[in-house]
C-alpha cells in the first residue's frame, strides 16, 4: 500500500512519523512562506520602478525587505531541500526505512511550524526594520519595532534545523542498507551529510547570539553594548559565523540534486566522483573560516581581512572542482533536455556567475568600492535564487514522478524552466550594473540615472513571478490528471527508483541490495525511456 | 512490515551518537556566551575584577562539589541500567536529580543575595562608582548561570524520566529514553559549570 493511502485522516497526517508524508507537510508549508516572502518581494520592486519612493513609506520599505530576507532565509530557503527533498529521499536512497529518529523529525516539523509563526505573528504587529541581519547597536538599542519576538521566532525554528541535521547524519552512519559503503553513496547523499555537519555546528551559535541581542533589548545592558564595556563587532562575528555557513546550508543540498540529475539526463557516470565527495567536505569545512568577508569595512585588523579574504578565495577551488566535473559529466553524453535537466543545467550557469562575482567580493581593495551596493544583492541572489531555488525546483520535477506516482506535463514543465531562467537574470543582472554604478542597498528612492536598470529588474521579476506561479498550477494539476509515472520514468540508477511510485509506506517490499555502481549509467539504457 | 529494520544494536548506537552531534552543538552554543565573556574582560579587565569579587565563593564551591557528585552518580546509574540492575538504576537516576534539585536550590539562594546587595544590573544595581564593566560582569553572570540551570532542569526531567522507565509499567515512549545518552547530556552540563566556575568565581583576587 502506498504511503499516501495509508490513513485519509488529518490525524494520520499530522501525527505521523513516515519521513515521506513530513516531507510532505514540509513542502506545504515552505511553499505558503515563499509565496509569502515572494510577495514582500513584489512590493519591493514595484516601488523601485519609479526613482521616488511613491508607493510605500521609507519605514514600511524598511519593513519589506526585511520580511523579505528573514522569511527566504529561515523559512524557505534553509529548510527548502533538505527537509523537503532530503527528507522524501535521503532514507530511500540507502535502503533504509525511515530516518534513525522518526519522531524527532515529525517534533522538527512542529518547531519549524511554531517559528514560522511567531515569525508571521511578529509580521502581522507591526514588523520589523532591522534588515534580516539584526546588526546592533540599531537593533539593541534603536530599533521600536518587534525585534525579540522575530528573533524568538528565527530560535524556535534554529531548533527544527538542528533535529533535522542531528537526523540524517545518524541515519546516514546507522542505516545505510548492508554493502552501501561511503564512496558508493550517491554525492546527494553527502551533501546532505555535509550540510547536517553545518546545521549542527552552526546554528547553536545563531541561537546564543539571538539570545543576547534579546537579552540586551530587554535589560539594556549586554556584550554589544560598548557603553558597559561590550562590542558590537563581536556581534557581527558571532552573526557571520553562523551565516556565511549557512550559505553552505543553501547550496550544498543544490549541488547534491544537481549531481543526481546531470548524470541521470546525460546518460553517463559522474566525472570524478570522489572529487565531488572530498569537495563537497572541502566546501563545508572552509566555509567555517571566511565569515571576516563581510566584515571588510567594519574596522577588524588589515591581518584578519587578508587571511579572511585568502581563505575565501580557497573555496573557490573546490567549487570549482564541482563546476567542472558537471561539465565533463556533460562531454559526449547522449544529453535529454527534460524540466529537471534544463533547471540543473540552469543552476550550473548561475552558481558559476554567483560565485565569480563571489572572488570580486572577496578581493578587500574591490568590496571597499561594493560594500553595501546592489552588486551584493544580485551576487547572492544569483547564489540563492539562480543556484539553489534552481535546484529546488530541478529536484521537485525529477521526484515529483516518485513522489505522487505521477507525471507532470512535460511540456510546461519545459517552459516553466526557460521563463525561470530568463526572468531570474533579466531581475538580477541589471542590479550588478547599478551595484557597479554605485546604488546602495536597503534605499526606497533613488537618483533618477538608476531608473532604466530598475525598472528592467522589475520587468524580470514579473516575469520570475509567473515562472513560479506555472508550476503551482500545473502540478497541482498533475495530482488528479497526470499519466502514471511507473516506478522509474527517467530510468536512473539510485536505489529510490527500485521500489514503486509512490513507495509503499515502509519504504521497500523486500529489501533493496547495494548497488554496484550508483551512477551505472550507460547510453542503451537512455534509448528505453524515450518518449 | 519490518524487512528493512536496522538491527537493534545499531538502533542503540544511534542514540550516543545523536547525543554526541547534539552535544557538539551545545559547545558551541556556549561557546559563543564565552567568546562574550572573553571580549567583555579583555576590554574591561577592572570593571570584571571588581565585580568577580562580589559572586559567593562558598555557595559557588559548594554547588561544584554538589555538581561533580552528580555526575559520579549518574556514571554509577548508566552502567546500572546497561546491565539491567534496575534497583541500582533508579537509585542513582533519582540521585542524580535529586542532587540537581539541590544545585538549583543553592542558586536560587545566592541570586536572593545578589539581589538583595543591589548586583542585578539596571536601574537598582549598587556597583555604579566601580570601574567600567561591572555591570557588565553581572549581565553575563545571570544569562550564563540561568542559562545553565535551564539545561539543568532539563538533565534533571530526563534523569527523572530514566529512573520511572526502570519500572515495570512504564509507558513505552519512556522506555525509549536513552540511558546512556541521558548521563551524557548530564556530564556536558557539569563540564559547562567547570568552565563556569572559574570563570565567575577564581579569576578575580580575592584579598
Amino acid at each position: 500500500m502506498s504511503y499516501l493511502c495509508d490513513g485519509h485522516s488529518l490525524r494520520s497526517w499530522l501525527l505521523t512519523t513516515d519521513h515521506k508524508r513530513i516531507a510532505i507537510l514540509y513542502a506545504l508549508a515552505i511553499t505558503a512562506f515563499f509565496f509569502v516572502g515572494g510577495a514582500a518581494a513584489t512590493m519591493i520592486r514595484l516601488e523601485l520602478t519609479t526613482p521616488a519612493g511613491d508607493l510605500v513609506s521609507d519605514d514600511a520599505y524598511n519593513k519589506l525587505f526585511t520580511a523579505h530576507g528573514v522569511i527566504m532565509v529561515w523559512l524557505f530557503l534553509i529548510p527548502s531541500i533538505p527537509s523537503v527533498i532530503g527528507n522524501f529521499v535521503l532514507p530511500l536512497m540507502i535502503g533504509a526505512r525511515d530516518l534513525a529518529f522518526p519522531r524527532l523529525n515529525l517534533l522538527s516539523w512542529y518547531l519549524y511550524m511554531a517559528g514560522g509563526l511567531i515569525v508571521l505573528a511578529a509580521l502581522a504587529l507591526g514588523g520589523v526594520d532591522t534588515g534580516w541581519t539584526f546588526y546592533t547597536p540599531y537593533s539593541t538599542m534603536f530599533s521600536n519595532s518587534f525585534v525579540s519576538l522575530t528573533l524568538f521566532g528565527i530560535f524556535v525554528t534554529g531548533l527544527s534545523s538542528i533535529a533535522t541535521g542531528i537526523n540524517f547524519i545518524v541515519t546516514v552512519h546507522a542505516l545505510r542498507v548492508p554493502g552501501l559503503g561511503w564512496f558508493r553513496l550517491p554525492l546527494f547523499v553527502w551533501a546532505h551529510y555535509a550540510t547536517s555537519i553545518i546545521l549542527v555546528l552552526a546554528t547553536p551559535v545563531l541561537a546564543i547570539t539571538l539570545l543576547l541581542v534579546a537579552a540586551e533589548r530587554l535589560f539594556q545592558i549586554g556584550v554589544f553594548d560598548p557603553a558597559h564595556g561590550g562590542d558590537p563587532l563581536l556581534f557581527q562575528h558571532l552573526f557571520w559565523f553562523y551565516s556565511h555557513p549557512a550559505v553552505y546550508i543553501m547550496v550544498l543540498p543544490a549541488m547534491g540534486v544537481v549531481s543526481e540529475i546531470i548524470p541521470c539526463f546525460a546518460r553517463k557516470r559522474i566525472f570524478g566522483y570522489r572529487f565531488m565527495a572530498y569537495a563537497i567536505l572541502a566546501i563545508a569545512s572552509v566555509g567555517f573560516l571566511v565569515w571576516g568577508h563581510h566584515m571588510f569595512v567594519s574596522g577588524q585588523s588589515p591581518t584578519a581581512n587578508l587571511l579572511f579574504s585568502l581563505l575565501s578565495f580557497l573555496v573557490a577551488v573546490p567549487s570549482a572542482i564541482k563546476v567542472f566535473n558537471w561539465t565533463a559529466t556533460l562531454y559526449k553524453g547522449s544529453i535529454r533536455f527534460d524540466a529537471p535537466m534544463l533547471y540543473a543545467l540552469g543552476f550550473v550557469g548561475l552558481f558559476t556567475i554567483g560565485g565569480l562575482t563571489g572572488l570580486f567580493l572577496a578581493s578587500i581593495a574591490l568590496d571597499v568600492h561594493l560594500t553595501d551596493t546592489y552588486f551584493v544583492v544580485a551576487h547572492f541572489h544569483y547564489i540563492m535564487v539562480g543556484g539553489s531555488v534552481m535546484a529546488f525546483f530541478a529536484g521537485l520535477h525529477f521526484w515529483w514522478p516518485k513522489v505522487v506516482g505521477k507525471h507532470y506535463p512535460e511540456r510546461l514543465g519545459r517552459a516553466a524552466a526557460v521563463l525561470v531562467f530568463f526572468g531570474f537574470n533579466l531581475t538580477f543582472f541589471p542590479q550588478y550594473l547599478l551595484g557597479v554604478a554605485g546604488m546602495p542597498r536597503r534605499y526606497h528612492a533613488y537618483p533618477p540615472e538608476f531608473q532604466v536598470l530598475n525598472v528592467l529588474s522589475s520587468a524580470g521579476a514579473s516575469i520570475l513571478a509567473v515562472g513560479y506561479l506555472l508550476p503551482l498550477l500545473y502540478l497541482g494539476w498533475s495530482l488528479r490528471h497526470g499519466r502514471p509515472s511507473g516506478a522509474n520514468p527517467w530510468g536512473a540508477t539510485g536505489l529510490e527508483w527500485q521500489t514503486a511510485s509512490p513507495p509503499p509506506t515502509h519504504n521497500f517490499e523486500q529489501p533493496p541490495e547495494a548497488p554496484q555502481d550508483v551512477y551505472g549509467y550507460t547510453p542503451e539504457i537512455g534509448a528505453r525511456f524515450g518518449r | 512490515m519490518s524487512a528493512v529494520l536496522p538491527p537493534a544494536s545499531e538502533r542503540s548506537d544511534a542514540g550516543t551518537l545523536g547525543m554526541w552531534l547534539f552535544l557538539a552543538g551545545e559547545l558551541l552554543f556556549f561557546g559563543g556566551l564565552f567568546a562574550g565573556y572573553a571580549i567583555g574582560r579583555l576590554h574591561s579587565p577592572a570593571g570584571f575584577a571588581a565585580a568577580g569579587v562580589r559572586t559567593d565563593l562558598l555557595l559557588g564551591t559548594l554547588n561544584t562539589a554538589v555538581l561533580l557528585t552528580s555526575s559520579f552518580v549518574i556514571a554509577i546509574a548508566a552502567d546500572a541500567a546497561a546491565a539491567h540492575r534496575a534497583r541500582a538504576a533508579v537509585l542513582g537516576f533519582a540521585g542524580a536529580a535529586l542532587l540537581g534539585l539541590v544545585f538549583v536550590a543553592v542558586k536560587a539562594v545566592e541570586y536572593r543575595g545578589e539581589w538583595h546587595e543591589g548586583l542585578f544590573p539596571g536601574p537598582g544595581f549598587s556597583m555604579r562608582d566601580a570601574p567600567q564593566g561591572a555591570e557588565l560582569f553581572f549581565m553575563w553572570y545571570f544569562s550564563a548561570t540561568a542559562l545553565h540551570a535551564l539545561h539543568l532542569v532539563i538533565g534533571m526531567l530526563m534523569a527523572s524520566g530514566c529512573a520511572l522507565a526502570q519500572g515495570l509499567r512504564a509507558p513505552a515512549w519512556l522506555r525509549a529514553l536513552d540511558a546512556h545518552a541521558v548521563a551524557l547530556y548530564w556530564h556536558f552540563v557539569d563540564v559547562v559549570w567547570i568552565f563556569l566556575f572559574p570563570a565567575i568565581y577564581l579569576v578575580a583576587p580575592r584579598a
